[in-house]
């Protein structure tokens, strides 16, 4: 099987690591990600702002090609996710937002949201399934306490993202005990680790990220996985003193294509 | 050829001020079969109806037209001013100019128009009228109450001191609904338990009163003064009528591990229980799906111990068949679930509880004896945060809560803090409210009570975040009022959930066909002039299935559901409704496609023998509709392939003449 995969920036620098063990990954289970050709910054969550066309003609492009593929689009990152699925959702419902694009890109056809967006985690659930995961694990977590870190921008807006219980999602808890581990439930799982706050005031970046690492670690977790790139770099930066990693590379570990992950 | 009169109202300047009333009385005039036109300030007056009956007599009128508010308000107004005046009730037909005309145009000209265009259409129509003659039906003299909580009992207390018969079926073992749960009662605190089980004990003994607990409503045909319902009596494996509650097999019971629904879940009951000490009827029920002897044959020490005798591992669900001639709704309510909300970690911390289960913490017979004790580890609380309009006054496209305000938990809420405070001086109580509701008697003074001398902490903002930490729950709220974030330790987050209908009211309410608004409640005839009484004849509405309400408010909607009851069941028969449903037995093939249409079940078959042109006879197959059960919705008519059905007062001529003179 195969599908269009949209990377973004960050995972062709610092988050390499989020890119690679996903696309590894993928292929044990018989999926082949073929990256968007030409791809460009989804912008952030910048483009998310309401009136903007310009910043949205990127996702746009890459929905429409894998949309003329007759592919499903899968995502990694949490920004680029959300940023693209929020897009596609507008292409889908403002019909004057997907004109004013149409008319920028001008090639002929109109974009109207017909591509789906999946998240690399909707993917494991959705189209392989935890069950089929749990069968091709060679490494098995041995019941390490794993404490999922959603963020924000994963699972809301809930109306469009549609991913999981923005409050008491599962989707990562399901994953973490598929690859044999125990999934720890704590209450700062899905709040802000401070985001680009960080840049402008990185006290008020450290209290948010503290509280998440703080609460975690009280509810017994002795590693964070996060789809992230922002949201791990924000909780390194500020001392976190347990290992945070993306869940590919905690994914692609248990399937054995990866060593330990207790970097 | 009819002779018709066309009067137009000006509804005060309701109508007169965006239609144009003398040029429609004057356009109306020269219409076909039209003798008499004119226009008047108040058509509904006395004045107006002596207009109308005066020109019956003056023109010689077989047919009216009304011209002004919706039939729903007037028709029948006029149709009586008709037949006093001589002329069937049924050759009036109004033409709504005020809520479908005046009351949605602002320009004069486009609403004249168009008022002038529905007054012809009514035309047209009544010159095919015929007048029409209603059947008679008679009254059952029994009223079904459905549901037992405050509403149910205290209609059902009221219809049988008037002198009739009363059934009410409750699906819980016991009856005493959601008030029996709490503990005392706004704005006077007094004991919830102590002024309701007092009119269970009268509910049981009345004589006029049956009660059918632990059952539900499994169907309902039949119409106003003449219902069939079937009542499915679950099987409770005990015979009510032999045990004596004395309890003894709920004490041997060795499975006693189920979580106690009447405490809500926070302590456990056995398999065979009693909900309470004061249920009404006071006998014991056999949960099936905890009991080792129904699930595996392997115990049976409820049956050894019981002296009465009483226990019947063997008995079946029961199907009784009752007629009533009026049915009441009440149905109540539940707090909605917090599954949405987990931002306030109710599932994942036990300290984090709804403000229902607070009840059962305060009350003496809850689980902790009256002690106020955290789930978790029982230890005494000394911060509590409260925090209002959970799931409640959320916005349109939040998908979480409600969009309504659920009422009675500003109120609740100013109790449960009072107590607190009164009984724990040492503990801090915290409220986070949108707003504060107290529109009642002595109810603002209760709330600025809890506020001025509890010294409890009411803070205008609401709690973002729930974090249990160690024995902390961390409490994240915003003060608007300060304009600043709050960051609070507390022990207990009680979390005033919203409250939503039943999840039975749904299925019942298509049974009886009354309608619901889009939150599930059961609309009213009239928000303000029939609130007590559903659009379905003969079904009334008691208590929170038709909007939340509290006690006092309940109390009284259930004497006037009860009194329209009376009403009701006082009469020896009922006028039916002419306009229904009547099958040309010349066109029918018999196809049953109407009768699988009909919601009433109103049509049957029947084989009627036809002479044929060359004599010879023939059988065949025809629809024939019951009179007395049709309710003239029309589903029959357009649904016939053939043509052959068709509605009495809205007969597919009349239809089309009207659709034709809108189209002239």
């Amino acid at each position: 099987m195969k599908l269009s995969y949209f990377p973004g920036c960050t995972l062709k620098n610092k988050a390499k690591s989020l890119d690679i063990y996903a696309r590894k990954s993928s292929e044990l289970f018989g999926i082949t990600l073929e990256e968007i050709d030409n791809w460009q910054c989804c912008g952030g969550v910048y483009s998310t702002a309401k009136n903007d066309v310009a910043t949205k003609l990127a996702s746009v492009r890459a929905l429409k090609q894998a949309y003329e593929k007759g592919q499903a689009l899968v995502t990694v990152c949490s920004a680029c996710h959300n940023v693209i699925k929020q897009t596609n959702h507008l292409m889908k419902n403002d019909t004057a937002i997907a004109k004013k694009i149409d008319r920028y890109i001008n090639d002929g056809s109109m974009y109207t949201g017909q591509a789906q967006v999946y998240h690399y985690l909707e993917m494991l659930r959705d189209i392989v399934g935890f069950d089929e995961i749990r069968k091709k694990v060679v490494n098995p977590l041995n019941g390490k306490k794993i404490g999922a870190y959603y963020g924000c921008l994963l699972l809301r807006p809930s109306s469009v993202m549609q991913m999981d219980n923005p409050e008491n999602p599962t989707i990562m808890e399901e994953l973490i005990s598929a690859l044999g581990g125990q999934s720890i439930i704590y209450a700062n799982r899905n709040e802000c680790c401070g985001g680009y706050i960080a840049m402008e005031s990185g006290e008020l970046a450290r209290k948010k990220s503290n509280q998440v690492i703080e609460n975690a670690k009280k509810a017994g977790a002795e590693m964070i996985i996060t789809a992230c790139p922002l949201c791990r770099y924000n909780l390194i930066k500020n001392g976190s003193d347990i290992p945070v990693v993306y869940f590919t590379e905690l994914l692609a570990q248990a399937l054995g294509i990866k060593g330990d992950t207790n970097e | 050829m009819q002779r018709i009169g066309v009067f137009v109202c000006w509804c005060g300047s309701n109508i007169a001020s965006t239609v144009d009333v003398e040029r429609v009385s004057e356009a109306l005039k020269n219409e076909q079969g039209v003798v008499f036109s004119t226009n008047y300030q108040y058509m509904c007056s006395q004045a107006g109806q002596d207009l109308i009956k005066s020109a019956v007599k003056e023109h010689r009128l077989t047919g009216i037209v009304v011209c002004s508010c919706s039939p729903r308000m007037h028709e029948a107004t006029f149709r009586k001013a008709a037949r006093s005046a001589g002329i069937n009730p049924y050759m009036v037909e109004i033409a709504n100019i005020r809520e479908q005309c005046s009351w949605v145009h602002k320009d004069i000209i486009t609403g004249t128009e168009k008022a002038i265009i529905l007054g012809k259409a009514a035309i047209a129509k009544v010159n095919l009228n015929a007048p029409l003659i209603p059947g008679e039906s008679p009254v059952t003299k029994r009223a079904l109450v459905i549901g037992g909580g405050i509403a149910g009992i205290q209609t059902a207390l009221d219809i049988a001191e008037a002198g009739f018969l009363v059934d009410i079926v409750e699906k819980k073992p016991t009856i005493g609904g959601k008030m029996a749960q709490l503990d005392k009662t706004f704005p006077t605190l007094d004991c919830s338990a102590c002024i309701l089980t007092p009119k269970m004990v009268d509910v049981a003994q009345h004589e006029k009163i049956r009660i059918f607990s632990y059952s539900e409503v499994s169907s309902v045909k039949g119409f106003v003064g003449n219902f069939d319902v079937t009542i499915k009596k679950k099987a409770r494996f005990v015979n009510e009528n032999i045990c004596t509650g004395c309890g003894a097999c709920v004490e041997k019971c060795p499975q006693k591990k189920i979580p106690n629904e009447f405490n809500l879940g926070m302590d456990n009951r056995s398999a065979i229980y009693i909900p309470f000490a004061q249920a009404v009827p006071k006998v014991a029920t056999i949960d099936p799906n905890a009991c080792n002897m129904l699930k595996n044959g392997k115990c049976g020490l409820c049956a050894r111990v019981c002296t009465a005798g009483a226990i019947d591992y063997t008995q079946k669900d029961e199907y009784i068949e009752e007629k009533y001639g009026a049915i009441v709704v009440a149905t109540g309510f539940n707090p909605i679930s917090m599954e949405k909300f987990d931002e306030y970690a109710y599932s994942q911390s036990r300290d984090v509880i709804t403000s229902l289960e607070f009840e059962r913490l305060t009350n003496a017979a809850g689980p902790t004896g009256g002690k106020l004790l955290r789930p978790s580890d029982n230890k005494h609380p000394h911060t509590i945060v409260f925090v209002q309009c959970v799931g409640s006054r959320c916005s349109v496209d939040s998908e979480k809560g409600k969009e309504y305000c659920s009422k009675i938990c500003c109120m609740y809420t100013a109790k449960h803090a009072m107590l607190v405070r009164d009984k724990y001086p040492d503990t801090e109580v915290y409220v986070f409210y949108i707003d504060v509701r107290t529109p009642g008697k002595a109810f603002d003074e209760f709330y600025r009570r809890a506020v001025e001398e509890y010294g409890v902490h009411y803070i205008k903002g609401m709690v973002g975040k729930v974090v249990p930490e160690g024995e902390k729950l961390k409490v994240q709220a915003s003060d608007l009022i300060e304009n600043k974030q709050l960051h609070i330790d507390a022990d207990l987050v009680v979390l005033a959930a919203a409250i939503e209908p039943d999840k039975s009211a749904r299925g019942l309410a298509t049974m009886l066909t009354a309608s619901m608004d889009t939150n599930d409640f059961f609309t009213e005839a009239h928000p303000k002039l029939r609130p007590v009484e559903s659009p379905t004849a003969g079904v009334f509405l008691s208590g929170t299935c038709q909007g939340p309400k509290d006690i006092p408010e309940t109390v009284s909607q259930a004497g006037a559901a009860a009194s329209k009851v009376i009403a009701l069941l006082n009469k020896d028969k009922l006028l039916g409704n002419p306009c229904v449903a009547h099958s040309n037995e010349e066109i029918c093939n018999g196809c049953s496609q109407c009768e699988r249409v009909c919601p009433y079940g109103a049509i049957s078959y029947i084989n009627k023998e036809f002479k044929m042109p060359d004599r010879s006879i023939k059988t065949r197959r025809i629809a024939v509709v019951n009179p007395a059960i049709c309710q003239g919705c029309g589903a029959c008519t357009v649904t016939c392939p053939s043509g052959a059905m068709d509605l009495k007062g809205f007969t597919s001529k009349q239809i089309m003449a009207e659709v034709d003179a809108i189209c002239r």
